[in-house]
C-alpha cells in the first residue's frame, strides 16, 4: 500500500511496488490526462511534476515516489507557473491533436517554475525530451516566451503576405 | 484519392460552392438528403439520441431550449482544426458566436455524414473542408432562414426587417430580440425552406480570420477524451502481440509464468495474436512479457527490404506498365537527364497508441475508440460478431494523431476477435513497439525519372517510371480505373505546374507479400511523388547552369497561383541575396497537392561530420479561400516538421519478415533543438479552398534535399538522409 500525494490530495494504492506512476495515475487513481506514448521515457507524453520537476511517469516506480508531491495536467493550473503556461498556451493556440499537451505543458511548466525568462537553449533544454508528431514546437516555443514576458509572442505572420 | 464513387450530382453542386453564389436552391437527391437530413420529427430514435433537441433542421445543427447551440461534426478532430474550421462555417451563417458552441463527434451515418469526395464517412484526404465547405454554411444557412422566419412571425414582421446576432434573432426597429433557445420550439415546426441567402464574403465575421481552436481549453487541462481514455464500468485492460514476423500465425502460448503477475487476469489467444488481460495495463504488460510463445513464421520467414528492393528493381525493367498520363512522345534529340529515386516504408506513429475499447453482449456490441472510418469499424465488426449493424454502437473520439493510421480498422477488428471472447467490456492498448511493429506502412517507391532538354535548358518532355504497391486496390478496389490505375500513384507526377509539353508517366504495380498491407501516409501521393519530381528539378536547373528559383519560375507561365507562391518564398527568404556561410544552403520545392498551392525553401547546415542542422523554413501558400488563417500557418508549419522528420530520420526495414524498428530511439522524430525557424505566407484567393492538412508534408522532403546540394554538392536520390554521405 502506497499513499500518493497527487494535486494536494492523498490516494492510498495498494499495487504492486515496480508498477510505474503513470499507471496508478490513469488506471488505478483514474487521473487520464496524463498520457502514455512510449513507455520508456523517450516522448514525454507521461510528463508530471514530482516536488515540481519534470519527470517521465511511464517509467518512475511509485515505489520511488515517497513522500514527494505529484502534480499532474489536472492540478497543474493551480501553480502559478502552470497557470501562465495554460493561459498562453490558449492564445498562442498551441494544440493540434493535443495527446502530447500535457507533457508538454508540464515540461513547460516546471521550466518557468526553476527559469522565470527562460532563453531559446534553455528552452530547448527543457522541452526536447518531448515529442509532438503534429509538430507544434514552433508555437510551444512562443507560448513559453509568452508565458515569461507576458508579451505577445508574434513569430509568424499568418496575414496575407504580400506577394 | 478516389474520385470514382462520388455523386456526381453532387460534385458539380460543390464546385459550384464558390463566392459567386448568393442564393442556393436546395436541390433534391444527395444535396437535399444532406442539408434536410433528419428534419424534426422524421426520426424519433435518432432525436432521442441527440437528446431531443426542440430544432434539428439537418444533420449538424441541434439547438435546446437553453444552452450552447450544439453542433454535429461531420469528420474527425486529429489536429487539423477540422473541427474549429466546420464550427467557423457553419457558425458564420447560422449567426452565433464560436463561444456558444458545443462541439459533438458525429455517429458513424455514411447518409448524413459521408463525403462524396472520398465516398464513405471517412476523414482524409485534406478533403474535409473542400468538400463540406458549401454544405456547412447551406446547413447553416438554413437554419438561420428558420429561426428568423419563426422570429418573424411572431412579430407579425417581414423576416427581411430582422437581423441575427450571436444566437439571437433581432427587430432592430422595434427593439425587439429573441434568443435561438426562445425560437426553437417554433422553428423546429416550420418547414425547411426551398431558398436561402448566404453571406457576401465581406459580410463575413469568422471565415478568414485567425479564430482561436475550439478543441484549445480542454487539450490544456488534460479534459480532452481520447479513444485511450475511454472509461467503462467493469472494464478489463489488456495490451497485444501479433506474430512479429507479418503473416504469421501463433503456435502455443504457455502462461504459468505470467499467472504470478499480481493484477493478472487472463489470456487470450486468436489465430496471430495473443492479448494478456490484467486489472491495469501494467499486469496486462507485465503479463505479457512473461509469456513462453510460439509462431509460425509463415511464408514471410526470410523475408528483407533488400529483396523486395531487388524485387522492385527487377519489376521496374520488366513489369508490365499503366499510363498515368502520355502527351506526345519522347524527343530522339536532345540531352537527356536520367536518375533513380526511392523511398522507404513508413510508420505512422501516432502519439496516442492504437486501443480500442469493446463490450461484447449477446445482443449488441458497443466501441469507443477514435477513427477516421466509423461506419467502416461498424461494418467490420457486425460481420466479426454476426450481430447487424444497428447493433454496433460506436462512440467516436477525439484522435491523438492520425496521419492515415487511423483510416484503418484492424486494430478494432482485433479488439473485437478478442472481446467476443470475455463477458467484460475489454480496453486493448498497443504498446509503442506493437504499434511501430504492426502499422500498415507507407509503401516503398523505386522511381526511374528522367528528361529532355531543348536547347535552351528546359525540359521539353520528360518520363517518370514509378514502381510501387498499391492501397487504393486493397482499401477502395472500386476506386482503381478500369485500366488499373491507383491515382494516388501518379499524383503531383502526371500533373505537375510546369509547362512541359510532353511527357511519359507511367506505374508498374508490384504488390507487396501477404501479411504487409501498405496504407495511407499523411500526403499520401503526392509526398512520394513531389520529392522525387522537385528534386529532379533542381537537378534539371543544375545541369543548365540556372538558378533552381528562376528556373523553376520560367516553366510556369500558365500556373499563375503556383508562380505568386514561388515568388512569394523567395521574396521571404531573400532568395539570391547575400553570401550564406560555408556549408549552408537553401533548397526550393514547389507543388499544387490537394488543391492547394505551396513553395517551401528549406535553409540548412550540414556539419563536417554529415549532421543535418535545419536553420530557417520559408512557406508560400495559397490555399484558396482562407477559413481560419491561424489554422493555416499551424498546419503548413506542423507538416513540413513531419515530413522533415521523416525525410531525416524515418524508415521501416524488415529483417526475416519482422520489422526491425520499435520505439521512439529507433523511429525518431524531429524535436524542438532541431526544429528551424519556420514562417509561413499566404496568397490570398477566392478560389474555391484547397486541402491543407497534407501540404506540408507532401513538400517538405525536396526542400531539404536540395538544400542538402546546394550546402555540400551532395545529390540525396534516397530517403531518409545518409549522413554517411554527407561527411
Amino acid at each position: 500500500m502506497y499513499v500518493l500525494s497527487v494535486n494536494g490530495e492523498k490516494h492510498s494504492v495498494d499495487v504492486p511496488a515496480d508498477m510505474p506512476l503513470l499507471w496508478v495515475l490513469r488506471d488505478v487513481i483514474g487521473l487520464m490526462g496524463t498520457k502514455f506514448g512510449c513507455g520508456i521515457a523517450q516522448c514525454g507524453a507521461c510528463t508530471v511534476q514530482l516536488d515540481g520537476q519534470a519527470v517521465r511517469s511511464c517509467v518512475l516506480p511509485v515505489s520511488a515516489v515517497g513522500e514527494k508531491s505529484v502534480v499532474t495536467i489536472e492540478g497543474v493550473g493551480a501553480t502559478p507557473s502552470g497557470q501562465k503556461i495554460q493561459k498562453a498556451w490558449l492564445e498562442v493556440d498551441v494544440v493540434q491533436c493535443g495527446y502530447c499537451q500535457s507533457g508538454q505543458i508540464m515540461s513547460a511548466a516546471a521550466l518557468l517554475a526553476s527559469v522565470p525568462n527562460p532563453t531559446d537553449d534553455e528552452i530547448n533544454a527543457a522541452m526536447s525530451g518531448n515529442i509532438c508528431r503534429c509538430g507544434t514546437y514552433v508555437r510551444i516555443k512562443a507560448a513559453i516566451k509568452q508565458a515569461a514576458t507576458g508579451k505577445a509572442e508574434i513569430l509568424q505572420t499568418i496575414a496575407a503576405g504580400t506577394s | 484519392m478516389n474520385p470514382a464513387s462520388v455523386n456526381q450530382g453532387r460534385r458539380r453542386a460543390l464546385a459550384l460552392g464558390g463566392f459567386s453564389l448568393a442564393f442556393v436552391w436546395l436541390g433534391a437527391g444527395k444535396a437535399q438528403a444532406f442539408i434536410a437530413a433528419r428534419r424534426q420529427g422524421g426520426d424519433p430514435a435518432a432525436a432521442a439520441a441527440d437528446g431531443n433537441p426542440p430544432f434539428a433542421p439537418n444533420a449538424f445543427i441541434r439547438i435546446d431550449a437553453a444552452g450552447p447551440v450544439r453542433l454535429v461534426m461531420p469528420n474527425v478532430e486529429m489536429g487539423q482544426g477540422i473541427y474549429t474550421g466546420t464550427c467557423a462555417m457553419l457558425a458564420e451563417e447560422l449567426g452565433v458566436g464560436m463561444d456558444q458552441i458545443k462541439v459533438e463527434h458525429a455517429p458513424p451515418n455514411e447518409e448524413l455524414y459521408g463525403i462524396p469526395l472520398l465516398g464513405g464517412q471517412v476523414t482524409g484526404g485534406s478533403t474535409s473542408t473542400r468538400d463540406h465547405w458549401g454544405v456547412l454554411r447551406e446547413a447553416g444557412a438554413v437554419a438561420r432562414t428558420m429561426l428568423v422566419s419563426a422570429a418573424a412571425s411572431r412579430w407579425g414582421v417581414d423576416p427581411s426587417s430582422c437581423t441575427v446576432q450571436r444566437g439571437a434573432v433581432i427587430h432592430q426597429k422595434s427593439g425587439r430580440k429573441l434568443s435561438y433557445g426562445e425560437l426553437a420550439q417554433a422553428a423546429g415546426a416550420l418547414p425547411i425552406p426551398a431558398k436561402v441567402e448566404l453571406k457576401q464574403p465581406k459580410e463575413f465575421a469568422l471565415i478568414g480570420k485567425p479564430l482561436r481552436r475550439v478543441d484549445s481549453p480542454d487539450k490544456v487541462t488534460g479534459a480532452t477524451q481520447f479513444g485511450i481514455d475511454a472509461k467503462v464500468p467493469g472494464m478489463k485492460i489488456a495490451t497485444v502481440r501479433a506474430c512479429p514476423t507479418r503473416g504469421g500465425k501463433l503456435i502455443a502460448v504457455d502462461e504459468t509464468r505470467a499467472r504470478a503477475i499480481p493484477g493478472f487476469v487472463g489470456l487470450i489467444k486468436i489465430d496471430d495474436a495473443v492479448a494478456v488481460v490484467g486489472d491495469h495495463f501494467w499486469a496486462a504488460k507485465q503479463g505479457l512479457e512473461a509469456l513462453d510463445i510460439t509462431w509460425d513464421p509463415g511464408a514471410n520467414a526470410e523475408l528483407s527490404t533488400a529483396q523486395i528492393t531487388e524485387a522492385m528493381a527487377e519489376r521496374s525493367r520488366n513489369g508490365p506498365t499503366i499510363v498515368g498520363r502520355k502527351a506526345g512522345s519522347k524527343p530522339a534529340d536532345g540531352k537527356t537527364i536520367e536518375a533513380l529515386y526511392q523511398l522507404p516504408m513508413l510508420a505512422h506513429a501516432p502519439m496516442e497508441p492504437l486501443n480500442t475499447t469493446v463490450w461484447v453482449t449477446a445482443d449488441k456490441c458497443e466501441i469507443w475508440v477514435g477513427t477516421q472510418v466509423p461506419v467502416r469499424c461498424v461494418s467490420a465488426a457486425a460481420k466479426l460478431t454476426g450481430l447487424p449493424e444497428s447493433k454496433i454502437i460506436l462512440h467516436n473520439h477525439y484522435l491523438g494523431g492520425g496521419f492515415g493510421r487511423r483510416l484503418e480498422h484492424d486494430s478494432v477488428d482485433q479488439a473485437v476477435k478478442f472481446a467476443m471472447q470475455v463477458k467484460y467490456p475489454l480496453k486493448i492498448i498497443w504498446t509503442r513497439e506493437e504499434d511501430i511493429k504492426h502499422d500498415v506502412v507507407r509503401p516503398m517507391y523505386y522511381d526511374r525519372i528522367s528528361a529532355v532538354l531543348g536547347s535552351d535548358g528546359r525540359p521539353v518532355w520528360y518520363g517518370d517510371h514509378i514502381t510501387s504497391g498499391t492501397v487504393l486496390a486493397r482499401w477502395l478496389p472500386e476506386g482503381m480505373s478500369k485500366e488499373g490505375l491507383d491515382d494516388d500513384v501518379v499524383e503531383c507526377a502526371a500533373e505537375t505546374p510546369y509547362d512541359i509539353a510532353n511527357c511519359n508517366v507511367d506505374w508498374v504495380r508490384h504488390d507487396m507479400p501477404a501479411g504487409l498491407d501498405v496504407g495511407w501516409w499523411r500526403g499520401v501521393g503526392p509526398t512520394h511523388n513531389l520529392f522525387v519530381v522537385e528534386s529532379f528539378m533542381d537537378e534539371l536547373a543544375h545541369a543548365t547552369g540556372k538558378d533552381p528559383v528562376a528556373y523553376r519560375r520560367s516553366l510556369l507561365a500558365k500556373s499563375p497561383r503556383a508562380l505568386a507562391v514561388l515568388d512569394l518564398a523567395a521574396e521571404k527568404i531573400g532568395w539570391g541575396q547575400g553570401a550564406l556561410p560555408a556549408r549552408v544552403g537553401r533548397g526550393v520545392a514547389l507543388g499544387s497537392p490537394f488543391g492547394s498551392h505551396v513553395c517551401l525553401i528549406v535553409e540548412t547546415e550540414v556539419t563536417p561530420q554529415g549532421e543535418v542542422r535545419l536553420r530557417r523554413a520559408v512557406a508560400g501558400i495559397d490555399c484558396g479561400i482562407a477559413i481560419n488563417t491561424s489554422s493555416i500557418e499551424a498546419q503548413v508549419q506542423g507538416g513540413l516538421l513531419f515530413g522533415l522528420s521523416a525525410a531525416l530520420y524515418n524508415a521501416i526495414t524488415l529483417k526475416n519478415g519482422a520489422v526491425e524498428q520499435s520505439n521512439f530511439h529507433d523511429y525518431r522524430n524531429l524535436r524542438m533543438n532541431e526544429t528551424p525557424a519556420v514562417e509561413v505566407y499566404r496568397v490570398e484567393s477566392s478560389e474555391s479552398p484547397g486541402g491543407l492538412g497534407e501540404v506540408g508534408t507532401a513538400i517538405a522532403a525536396p526542400a531539404l534535399g536540395n538544400a542538402i546540394f546546394a550546402a555540400t554538392g551532395v545529390r540525396l536520390r534516397s530517403l531518409p538522409i545518409d549522413r554517411r554521405r554527407l561527411a
